[in-house]
């Protein structure tokens, strides 16, 4: 079984659209996993069912028992985050501010503080239209450890792909470098890199395989929009060669994605010329690989 | 008064906004711009000017002295994180995986750990005429962009008197990263597309701000693809819309070789006019 993680480092690249359409493609061999928590739009182009779904539960939140603390202030010190100040003479935790670490519950004297694991959010195993299995999830307002939800969706979309004897895993990863965008790539077969001609389209590429080599994956590169700027199409086109990076394919700009998006389709269900054959061909590469 | 820029979805354009927007309130009062986009920050390659300062950003970590060590073990068992282990006669830190609370250190029997500071990014300040612009990068490999976040924060409070306009471009999403960037903030504009993407990630953001108790407006960028739901949930929601920025293939074109836009074309000019008169009043409604 092998896993392919689709991430851009750069946002709006076209990296969803282009994931939803090789999951289109893939059909029932594929399973799929939207990594992509912190704004997981997928289920807008795969229309999952929700027929499962669990909470997850992760980070720890501190509590004060008023009725115990003798307001010694002691929490409220050690806290590197200013997360407990003194509000109408009691010490209060804010939810947003506290990290977890449990000092403050150390050093209570009085035994005033636990620590709590918190509902934040759920994940979902839903059948979707391509006749398949996807995992997604949907974290709650302000809730943290979103790499932690990233490797729990992509760990039961693995145990579910063994389990249905399916071949590939198909991720949608998050943007950025950060921690999301780690837990995507650990234990990834192959990573498509989804970038655009613009200089921050190429900073950000740099950057994001700067991390994809510092893990030692195989990766290739799809360049989307590719004719708004060919002269930082040759530019991607060159770093690519001295990377030793695939060149899977380049898309043309064209606003039949937005369309496709707006009737809740991928690009390859609403398109029937060009990309679309694009994207065929493309899915036939990475499959192969 | 301080301005945050935010977003939901990736690539809405943000940076675009906030690049141009501050140049254009450059063109005749003073402004601070701040990447907070840590993890990819590109405000930078739209903004030239002279290097003010640079400095090299720290998070502190935990560093094993043998000497003293009587192998305890209360630092591991201390630690929320899985960043302190003991292995055999030795204590292994994983600063990747520490938050740096500090509580392995301190309650440490023989001050066996102190801290010391790890470079996690590099701060830069410029200055391009009214236009002072400051930007953190995170180091690759580093996955926490909080402590970042908050230290270039820190900074802008720091070097600007409060009356002068901040704008910080923060990171796409709506956690962690997205809340530190925002928590200061006395006003939010949100750019968005109106697209099934945009406005589902919009809604997150919506629902984010309003948990932070915070004042917003939305920008909608590439006004005219998609459709008119983003317009329609604005309006259902009372959030006001004070700007759409045309879908032009040519914004594209100019935005992708690093340059403005308004000054290239008028449309844009007026929609960020439009900005600036909502962020000048506002700051006058409310003393900022």
């Amino acid at each position: 079984m092998r896993e392919i993680v689709i991430i851009s480092g750069k946002g709006g690249t076209g990296k969803t659209s282009i994931t939803a359409s090789f999951a289109y493609l893939g059909g029932k061999d594929v399973i799929v996993a939207d990594c992509d928590v912190d704004a997981a739009d997928m289920h807008l182009l795969m229309q999952p069912d929700l027929a499962g779904s669990k909470d997850f539960y992760s980070g720890l939140l501190a509590e004060i028992n008023q009725a115990k603390c003798i307001k010694c202030g002691k929490c409220s010190q050690v806290c590197r985050w200013d997360a407990i100040p003194v509000i109408d003479n009691r010490y209060v935790v804010q939810p947003l501010d506290c990290e977890g670490c449990g000092y403050c519950a150390l050093v209570c004297p009085r035994d005033a503080i636990s620590m709590n694991e918190q509902n934040v959010g759920k994940w979902f195993l839903s059948n979707v239209k391509t006749g398949t299995k996807m995992v997604h999830a949907k974290l709650e307002i302000g809730a943290e450890n979103s790499g932690k939800l990233v490797a729990k969706v992509k760990n039961e979309a693995k145990i579910l792909a063994e389990k249905d004897g399916k071949v590939i895993v198909i991720v949608d990863g998050s943007p950025g470098i950060g921690c999301p965008v780690v837990s995507s790539l650990s234990g990834a077969s192959y990573v498509v890199l989804v970038t655009e001609p613009s200089v921050s389209g190429i900073h950000d590429l740099k950057r994001v395989y700067e991390l994809v080599k510092k893990f030692g994956i195989k990766a290739g590169c799809i360049i989307n929009k590719a004719d708004i700027n060919s002269d930082k199409t040759k530019e991607i086109h060159k770093f690519l060669k001295e990377e030793k990076l695939e060149l899977i394919n380049e898309i043309p700009y064209d606003e039949n994605f937005t369309k496709a998006m707006t009737m809740g389709k991928t690009i390859v269900e609403f398109d029937n010329g060009n990309i679309k054959q694009i994207l065929e061909d493309s899915w036939k590469i990475i499959r192969e690989v | 008064m301080k301005i945050a820029i935010a977003s939901g979805k990736g690539g809405t354009g943000k940076t675009t906004v906030s690049t141009n927007l501050t140049s254009l309130i450059a063109e005749s009062n003073n402004v601070v711009l701040t990447d907070l986009d840590v993890e990819e920050p590109n405000s930078g390659l739209f903004i030239s000017g002279k290097t003010l300062h640079e400095e090299d950003k720290f998070k502190m970590i935990p560093e094993w002295k043998k000497d003293e060590c009587i192998l305890c073990g209360s630092c591991r068992k201390v630690c929320n994180f899985n960043a302190v282990m003991k292995l055999g006669e030795m204590i292994m830190v994983f600063p990747e995986l520490c938050h740096g609370c500090y509580a392995c250190s301190e309650l440490c029997p023989t001050k066996s750990l102190p801290m010391i500071p790890k470079k996690m990014g590099e701060l830069k300040h410029y200055k391009s005429g009214n236009l002072d612009f400051v930007e953190s990068k995170l180091i690759i490999g580093e996955e926490q962009a909080v402590p970042l976040i908050k230290q270039t924060i820190d900074y802008v409070d720091e070097n600007f008197q409060k009356n002068i306009i901040k704008i910080f471009d923060a990171p796409p999403g709506t956690f962690c990263p997205v809340i530190e960037a925002t928590k200061d903030a006395d006003l939010i504009l949100l750019v968005t597309e109106p697209t099934p993407f945009g406005l589902h990630d919009l809604i997150l953001a919506i629902d984010t701000m309003k948990e932070l108790k915070k004042e917003m407006v939305v920008i909608i960028n590439r006004f005219g693809i998609g459709d008119a739901n983003v317009e329609k949930y604005c309006e259902e929601h009372d959030i006001p819309i004070i700007a759409e920025i045309p879908n032009m293939r040519k914004i594209a074109e100019i935005y992708s070789e690093g340059n403005l836009i308004y000054t290239r074309i008028p449309e844009v000019r007026t929609q960020l006019e439009n900005i600036i008169s909502f962020i000048s009043k506002y700051q006058q409604e409310n003393v900022l």
